[in-house]
This record gives structure tokens, C-alpha cells and sequence, in this order.
């Protein structure tokens, strides 16, 4: 306020009074309250350190993260990254996070996605729909998490066992050992495919840039879609034809008592995934719900007197200003679904949570079992706020 | 001149116009995209619903008989999950509403529960939110504490240990809120506050508290409190655990209050500094009771959370009523009837959280009333 203001007396900042050594000084008082807090706090820790070390010498605890290195021992069922029992403590916590990174990030899409169809469906003119939404969004958001991951995973253990398997579709085996996909088998073709289609959205990012820039000077619109389905489909899709178009899939098939072959989504993983999926998305629901009913309905009639297509009235119109109001609650129920898929150690996934806290047994490091555990949540919750801060800082509103 | 009758009065709408048609036409029929998603809808509801009613009252089985080998459920398995077994929380409803209290004294829990109900129901009347509440609150959480644990008046004594199901879960949340409230009023002041030192401690709480999940909190009271303490002296593992959802619940119940004290006009500080009030008249007599008016609703919220969160002790072994129900199926006679116990201890949460939640957006009405055109 004050750089915009001239007038001179507004710059002015009030006289510094001296620093009376008087209790009627404000500005004494708080320097005193502030030395008794911090000494409070201080002495109240130290007091916890000092009896832990002690208590820690008294149990011959060592302390320190010596113990990484050594043999773990621990068998852990699904990793993302190779895993022996023989390997180190170090390799079996890398495990539990990726495992934790796994159910959080695809937890999150598909959550989204849920989450904004349930925002829209609870906003759709049709009474049953809307009534519908509205009832999941009540019921879900009213039990317990834990509540939710036990009833899928009894449920999913519930289901028949690998010879009486349930075959909803070719190829898709769902029994007590969780849930069968047919896999495609990778092929050097289909990495080349990948990478040109990741080229090509960046080649439709950047052609959709250089024909709006050309809008701006000559005021035609151009189409951009011709150039992004060239770039993004039918080109991988030549490269992939050219290297002579493999394509073989990999069926699961019954094998003495289970499945071969194929993808494989244990039992643990896909019922914290559906829990936390549906339970996120009734939350989810509600914040997309409400950023769209925060745009005014002025805003829609002023863009369509404009004009512009149903659309575009949502593209350039309602959605920026909707977002505005959508991210900052949709980062809160992001960082919850992660915080919340710690929840896996209740069903037996093995997580960060439960593989540190299997360590923390074997080995009496409750203390830096305890710690790595914070430490890794603490890295992931500020690395998804400071990002969706960005996002948030892009479409914010630009004011004066 | 002209004989045609003039009918008299105003003439009714078509049929197609008001009433139940043209609310189906409107709300279900409108167009063919509108048709299709109704149909499709309701088909999925009846076949949902007539499957659910199978399951739940047409096969269900409610008692199986029992000997002396126990209860025999064969009945219940030969279903293969066509019908509900409802028999188990017949046999087990009792120990999982009030765990291993002695049988004989249920009594005693079960009016701690309906004690709780009542205090809720008190606190929740806006004639009755008056600084005497808090009197309501002590004489009642007392009265509790003698019911559980007796020793007086003639009640016997039951040590701590034997508790559980429900009365568990209502105290975790009872005294974590009435702890942790008082907690993130002092917090969110502090984080408001103009000293720096008193504001880095609070904002580095409430930072590191909403950064981790609740469950590293309650592994750190059952393994690193202990360590915690000067030898010789124990805390019991409820306490420690309590303790634990004091501090989550502190941290982003404070968060809530900070919004109320960041919404109040800067008007009210500084008419309220100019009358010449100092910080705790100020606070107490003119912010706070604005700024947590304003955040009733999203405090009702955050209780609602807490109530399902105090379900997470069960990961370090606290006999709550979720933990309760769990144990319930390890018994071999009622393995595999999970869902059955599991829709029953939901829909004791769902009674909980959908009454708060009720209360929750009625209230918000109430208060915005002003608002509204």
C-alpha cells in the first residue's frame, strides 16, 4: 500500500523510543515471555534427552545409523527395485519407499480422476445421479479409513482361490491371490514408440505456443489438433510399424496352485489402492464440487454473450477460475492420501512404515527407525506443497 | 354475441407442466443423454439393492445353535457368502462394544457411552455454550472415570487394562479434543504472535506435526516415550497414545483456528488495542469468541476426522472398538465372517460422524444466515 501512495507522510516511520528497563515497556514484557518459553521449551528438552540417553545406556542401545549396513534379513514380498533377504537394512527401507511412492502416486491419479467425475456427477441436473454421488460422498467420508482398507482386504481374501478364479474379461484373473493382468511383452519397439511420443508432446506443446503467438499477430486461429494427433499418435505409431510392429501378449496361466505370467497385483496392494482411491476421491469430490459452484454464473453467461463455444466457456472461462479455488484443498487431500497410505502396514503391504518398523524390532533402533520414517514422509509432503505451490503461484490471480 | 363459454377463473397448467411428470421430465428424462444415465443408474441401484437385501434378510442366518464345542457355524459356511451370518454379531456383539470388561459389570460401560452421547448432545445446544459448559464437562468426564474404573461407592475395581470396544474410542476422542482444543487456541495465538521466538516454535510444531502421518506419532508413544521418561517411572500405553493424538489433533486444530483469526477484520485488533484492553483481555473478550464462531463448521470437520483417526490405535494394539471387531474373527469358529463385523462396527462410526456432519452443515446454515439474500 505504501508504494502507492506519495504522500510523503505514509513513508514516515514512527520514532524508536528507547528501551525502558521497565516491566510498563511492551517491548521488555515480550523479551521476557519469549526467555520463558524458549527456556521452558529448552529445559523440557533436554530433560527428554538427557533421561533417553541415559535410558539408552542403561539398555546398551548404540545409537546412530550404523545398523544400514548391515544384513536385513527381512523378506519382503513386491519390490520395484532387485531384493534379497541377504541385502542390507539400506536396500530393504529403499524398497518400503518406493513401495510407498507406488500406491501414493498411482493412488493420486486415479483418485483425481475418480474423485473429479463423483465432483461432477453430485452437480449433474439429473436427480438419481446427483443423489447418488451424494450419498458415496456421505457414506465414504463417514467411516474410517482403516475401516475401509480391512473390509476390501477381507473381501479380496474372501474371494476364491486360483483354480475357482474369477475371469471378468480374457485374461483377467482375479482370485485370493490378488488380481492377474495380461502383460505386453516390452520390446525395443515399444520403448522407440515411448520416447517419440513424449517428443511429440513436447512438439505439440511447442507448436501449440508458436500458433497461438500467431494468433496474437494476425488473428487467425489455427487448429492445432491435425499437427498433435500427427506428432503424438501417428508418428509413434509409424516407428513402432517400422521396426516390425511386435506385439505379443502375455496371458496369466494356472500353474500347480497360482499364476504365471502376466502382471501381477498382490491382494495387500489392491485393496490399500482401492481403499485409499475411493476414500480420497469422496473428499476429492467435494472440493471439485465447490470450485466449480464458486464461479459465479455471471461468468458463464458473460463468456457465452461473447460468443464463445461451450467449450472454450469452459477451457478459457470457468477452469482457471475454478482451479484457483480447487488447489490449494486438493494439495491438502493429496498429501493426506500419502500420509494415509502409512496405513498399509494394518493390511500387511510393505510400505516405508512397515518394513522401518519391522527393522525397528529386529534391530532396538526405535529412535532412527522412528526418525527415518518422519524423515521420508517430512521429504515427501514438502516436495508435493512446494510443487503444487508453484502450480498454485502460476494460476493465481494477478492482481495489482 | 358469441356464445362461447368464458371459463371462469384461471385455467390449470397442462398435466405435462407441474406435479410428478414434469419433475421426472425435468429432473430425470431430459434429454437423451439425461434418459440413458437415469435408466442405467437405476438399473444398477435395484439390481445393488435386491442383491444387498439377499445377502443381508432373505439368506442371512441370525443364530446357529451352539454345544459345547462352542458355536457351530457350518450353517453360516455351507451359505458361501450368499447371505450374511448375522449370528456373529449376535455372539459377538458384546465383547465388541465393551472388549474384556468383566461380563457381569457391562453396565457400567455401557452408561459411560450413553454419558458421552449426553455430553455431546449438550455441548452441541447453542443456549447451553456458556463458560459453565466446561463445569458440565469436568463433572461428566469424572463421572466417567469413576464408572470405568470403580473402587468407590461400592462399584468393584477394574484396572485399566480390561477395557475396551466403544467406551475406548468415545474417550480417545473425548479427552484428546478436550485437550488438544485448548492446545491449538494457545498455538494458533503463538503462531499469530509478534515475538519471533514464540512463532518459530509454534509454526516448527504444527510444520512437523501435519508433515508426518498419524501412525509414526502413535509407533513414537508405544516405542520412544518409554525411553522418553526417567527410569523407574511408566506411563500405561492409553495414556501414551492419547498423548499422541493430543499433539496430532493440537496441530491442525490450530491450523482451523488460525483461519478464524486471520478472517476478523483488522478493525476489531485495533479497536480493541485503542480501548486500551491488554493481549489477554483483547483475545479473550473481543478475537476469540468472533474468530471461533466463524470456524464452528470447519471445527466440526476437523472432529469428525479425529473421531475415525483415533481408529489407528489399533496399529499399535489399543483395544478400541475397531480393534475390538478385529479380534472378534480370530476366534476359529467365526473366521472368514469379517464383513458382517465390519459392517456392524461401520455402522456404529457412521451413526457418529453422520450426526456431527449433520450438525456440522446445519449449523453452517444457521450462522450464515446473515449472509444469505
Amino acid at each position: 500500500m505504501s508504494e502507492t501512495t506519495s504522500d510523503p507522510r505514509y513513508k514516515r516511520r514512527p520514532p524508536k523510543r528507547p528501551l525502558r528497563l521497565s516491566w510498563s515497556d511492551e517491548r521488555v514484557r515480550g523479551i521476557f515471555w519469549q526467555i520463558v518459553v524458549v527456556a521452558a521449551v529448552g529445559s523440557l528438552i533436554y530433560w527428554l534427552y538427557s533421561n533417553t540417553s541415559h535410558n539408552l545406556a542403561v539398555r546398551r542401545i548404540a545409537t546412530g545409523f550404523g545398523f544400514l549396513d548391515r544384513e536385513a534379513g527381512l523378506p519382503i514380498a513386491e519390490s520395484l527395485i532387485s531384493y534379497e533377504p541377504t541385502d542390507t537394512y539400506f536396500r530393504a527401507l529403499m524398497v518400503g519407499v518406493l513401495n510407498t511412492l507406488k500406491v501414493a502416486v498411482i493412488g493420486v491419479v486415479l483418485a483425481t480422476i475418480l474423485g473429479t467425475l463423483i465432483g461432477i456427477a453430485r452437480l449433474s441436473k439429473n436427480f438419481l445421479l446427483s443423489r447418488i454421488a451424494g450419498a458415496y460422498i456421505e457414506i465414504i467420508r463417514d467411516l474410517p479409513l482403516l475401516l475401509q482398507l480391512l473390509f476390501w482386504y477381507t473381501i479380496l481374501q474372501g474371494l476364491p482361490g486360483p483354480r475357482q478364479a474369477l475371469k471378468p474379461m480374457e485374461g483377467v484373473v482375479l482370485s485370493n491371490r490378488g488380481l492377474k493382468l495380461p502383460a505386453l511383452i516390452w520390446e525395443n519397439a515399444h520403448t522407440a514408440a515411448l520416447v517419440v511420443f513424449l517428443l511429440g508432446i513436447i512438439g505439440t506443446w511447442a507448436y501449440g505456443r508458436m500458433a497461438r503467438a500467431k494468433q496474437m499477430a494476425d488473428g487467425q486461429p489455427r487448429k492445432v489438433w491435425p499437427t498433435a494427433l500427427g506428432l503424438m499418435l501417428a508418428l509413434p505409431v509409424a516407428v513402432w510399424w517400422g521396426m516390425g510392429a511386435p506385439w505379443e501378449i502375455e496371458y496369466p496361466v494356472l500353474r500347480g496352485f497360482n499364476f504365471r505370467g502376466g502382471i501381477n497385483v498382490s491382494p495387500e496392494y489392491f485393496a490399500l489402492l482401492i481403499g485409499l482411491v475411493t476414500y480420497t476421491a469422496g473428499f476429492i469430490a467435494e472440493v471439485v464440487r465447490a470450485g466449480i459452484m464458486s464461479v459465479n454464473h455471471g461468468q458463464w453467461e458473460a463468456a457465452q454473450a461473447l460468443g464463445l463455444k461451450h467449450g472454450s466457456v469452459l477451457r478459457l472461462i470457468v477452469m482457471p477460475q475454478a482451479l484457483r479455488v480447487i488447489i490449494p484443498p486438493m494439495t491438502s487431500n493429496y498429501l493426506n492420501l500419502t500420509k494415509n497410505s502409512s496405513l498399509a502396514v494394518a493390511i500387511g503391504y510393505q510400505d516405508i512404515v512397515s518394513i522401518a518398523n519391522t527393522t525397528l524390532n529386529q534391530t532396538g533402533q526405535a529412535i532412527e527407525g522412528i526418525a527415518i520414517i518422519m524423515v521420508v514422509y517430512l521429504t515427501i509432503s514438502l516436495s508435493i506443497s512446494l510443487f503444487m505451490n508453484w502450480y498454485n503461484a502460476r494460476i493465481a490471480l494477478v492482481e495489482r | 354475441m358469441s356464445d362461447t363459454a368464458i371459463p371462469s377463473g384461471p385455467r390449470k397448467p397442462p398435466i405435462t407442466a407441474v406435479g410428478p411428470i414434469a419433475w421426472a421430465k425435468t429432473n430425470l428424462f431430459s434429454g437423451w443423454l439425461s434418459t440413458a444415465v437415469t435408466l442405467a443408474m437405476g438399473y444398477l441401484l435395484i439390481k445393488l439393492a435386491l442383491s444387498f437385501i439377499d445377502w443381508a434378510f432373505v439368506n442371512a442366518i441370525w443364530s446357529v445353535p451352539s454345544n459345547a464345542q462352542g458355536p457351530q457355524t457350518q450353517a453360516c459356511r455351507d451359505l458361501r457368502g450368499a447371505g450374511a451370518c448375522w449370528a456373529v454379531i449376535g455372539e459377538k456383539h458384546r465383547f465388541m462394544l465393551f472388549g474384556t470388561y468383566p461380563y457381569e459389570q457391562h453396565w457400567r460401560p455401557a452408561l459411560a457411552c450413553v454419558l458421552f452421547v449426553v455430553l455431546y448432545i449438550i455441548s452441541a445446544i447453542r443456549s447451553f455454550w456458556r463458560w459453565e459448559l466446561a463445569l458440565v464437562w469436568i463433572g461428566m468426564l469424572t463421572a466417567i472415570g469413576i464408572l470405568m474404573w470403580g473402587g468407590v461407592f461400592g462399584l468393584s475395581y477394574v484396572p485399566q487394562e480390561r477395557w475396551g470396544g466403544l467406551p475406548i474410542t468415545l474417550i480417545l476422542a473425548t479427552f484428546g479434543l478436550a485437550f488438544a482444543f485448548p492446545l491449538s487456541i494457545l498455538v494458533a495465538l503463538g503462531r499469530r504472535s509478534s515475538l519471533p521466538a514464540i512463532k518459530v516454535l509454534c509454526v516448527l510444531y504444527v510444520e512437523l506435526i501435519r508433515g508426518v502421518p498419524l501412525i509414526s506419532l502413535l509407533f513414537m508413544a508405544s516405542v520412544m516415550f518409554p525411553l522418553f521418561l526417567p527410569e523407574g517411572m511408566n506411563i500405561d500405553k492409553l495414556l501414551r497414545a492419547q498423548i499422541a493424538i493430543i499433539l496430532f489433533a493440537g496441530a491442525y486444530l490450530a491450523e482451523v483456528v488460525r483461519g478464524g483469526l486471520q478472517a476478523l477484520p483488522k478493525g476489531q485488533y485495533e479497536a480493541a488495542d485503542a480501548m486500551g484492553l491488554s493481549y489477554w483481555q483483547k483475545t479473550g473478550l473481543i478475537i476469540l469468541p468472533q474468530a471461533l464462531r466463524m470456524v464452528i463448521p470447519p471445527l466440526v470437520n476437523t472432529f469428525i476426522g479425529f473421531f475415525k483417526d483415533t481408529s489407528l490405535v489399533l496399529i499399535i494394539g489399543i483395544f478400541d472398538l475397531l480393534t475390538a471387531g478385529k479380534t472378534a474373527i480370530v476366534e476359529p469358529a467365526w473366521q472368514g465372517f469379517g464383513v458382517e463385523v465390519y459392517v456392524f462396527v461401520g455402522a456404529i462410526y457412521l451413526v457418529f460422524c453422520y450426526a456431527m456432519s449433520k450438525y456440522s452443515r446445519g449449523l453452517e446454515a444457521d450462522l450464515n444466515r446473515h449472509r444469505r439474500r
